[in-house]
């Protein structure tokens, strides 16, 4: 099973990124091999839309679970309707969402957060 | 006389681009054919001036996609197509996100089984009428809709093709305000004696030079906060046309959505004198790009 989970770096050791779709890195685990790899979110900087197209971007990584901090509306909708689960996690690492995650401790997200834009520097609307 | 666009900027919010706006229009509506179009779409206000009676009412749409999930394989390419990132595509299924659309086709035209069709989405409205002599219009902007500039250049859509038409552009200077100066004969930018009000005044100067719009300055509530805006304008050969002082009984006028030339006939001067020197930069404009072709 593939799960990404948003990271300020590449590795397994990276911090987490709160944001989702501005996150800086993905870091995606593939539980049955036991193996990652990370991918450079290339939407961090662009103007609008950029949970939508994280979330399709994503999906079209054949992701099946999500764990970061936030995530606004749009974005949702996007990953619930590929049936992708999103769990809500404030661990610390990559790995320990991940464990975290693994054992039965992360929150699933069934709506929204935060509200659209929360992203975006200043820390937005909630 | 020939027609004649002014549009009416400021930069930061609240300086009185309405003010100028309705005092201008009334000052002038005897002497010539004179037209308000409130452009300010998120939060318009000249009506509470002027009093129009509103005759017709228009709904500004943006053309939408619409999916056929019948003749849709999922393919995705409009998702791919779409920069404002408005498609989404998951499990052979199209999520429109029809608030972010800017309506310009593109997934219309790259779907290979010719699956989309573009339907009105209502955005806002127009409403138009009239306040005595003078014809009004102003745009308003429905809740929750981020994309102002379609609503604004309907608005100007019914510029009138005589005498005078006053733009009221919305505060800042981005694409809503741009959308209101841009082709306008002239801009007046409004601005206050305060830091906040020479910070956004240079952001709004560079805006107008860039759009090649001829430009000057009004201030206003001149006798507060320092001179740093006025040598600035010096140093910018900005001309100043008009400072309205601080005054308690004007701002009373505003809040009982009175204008100052109703309750204040000495403004009428003033303000005519404003209409004569707006007229005499935009000739010498004109002379100055003459000359240089």
């Amino acid at each position: 099973m593939k799960v990404a989970i948003t990271a300020q770096g590449k590795e397994m050791t990276s911090s987490t990124d709160p944001r989702f779709g501005r996150c800086q890195y993905f870091v995606i685990a593939d539980t049955d091999k036991s193996s990652f790899t990370a991918i450079a979110n290339d939407n961090l900087a662009a103007g609008g839309g950029v949970g939508i197209a994280t979330a399709q971007a994503l999906v079209n990584h054949g992701v099946e679970v999500v764990l970061t901090g936030n995530v606004g509306p749009n974005a949702l909708r996007v990953l619930q309707g590929a049936g992708i689960k999103v769990y809500t996690t404030q661990a610390p690492t990559v790995q320990a969402a991940l464990q975290l995650w693994q054992a039965g401790g992360a929150e699933p997200l069934s709506q929204a957060s935060v509200g659209s834009h929360f992203g975006m520097n200043r820390g937005g609307r909630r | 006389m020939k027609p004649m666009i002014i549009s009416v900027a400021s930069g930061k919010g609240g300086t009185g681009k309405t003010t100028i706006v309705t005092n201008l229009a009334l000052a002038l509506a005897c002497k010539m054919p004179v037209q308000v179009l409130d452009c300010d779409v998120e939060e318009p206000n000249a009506h509470l001036f002027l009093h129009p009676e509103f005759q017709e009412e228009e709904e500004v749409t943006l053309p939408v996609p619409e999916v056929d999930s019948q003749k849709c394989d999922g393919c995705g390419q409009c998702s791919e197509a779409c920069a404002f990132h408005a498609l989404a595509v998951t499990g052979g299924k199209v999520i429109i996100f029809p608030e972010i659309c800017h309506g310009c086709g593109g997934c219309a035209l790259v779907c290979p089984r010719g699956a989309i069709t573009e339907k009105p989405h209502r955005i806002g409205m127009v409403a138009a009428g009239r306040a005595g002599k003078i014809a009004f219009a102003h745009g308003k902007i429905d809740v929750g809709n981020p994309l102002a500039p379609p609503v604004v250049k309907a608005v100007k859509k019914r510029a009138s093709r005589e005498g005078l038409t006053l733009i009221d552009a919305p505060p800042g200077t981005s694409c809503p305000v741009v959308a209101a100066v841009k082709d306008s004969d002239f801009c007046l930018l409004v601005t206050e004696p305060t830091p906040f009000g020479l910070n956004d005044l240079r952001l709004a100067v560079g805006m107008v030079r860039e759009l090649g719009v001829p430009f000057a300055v009004v201030i206003n509530r001149s006798t507060l906060g320092d001179l740093r805006v006025e040598r600035y304008c010096r140093q910018e050969r900005i001309p100043v046309l008009l400072k309205i002082p601080f005054d308690k009984r004007y701002a009373a006028t505003y809040a009982r959505g009175k204008c100052l030339v109703e309750e204040f006939p000495d403004w009428v001067a003033a303000f005519v004198g404003l209409w004569q020197e707006i007229e005499r930069l935009v000739a010498q404009n004109a002379r100055a790009a003459g000359n240089q072709r």
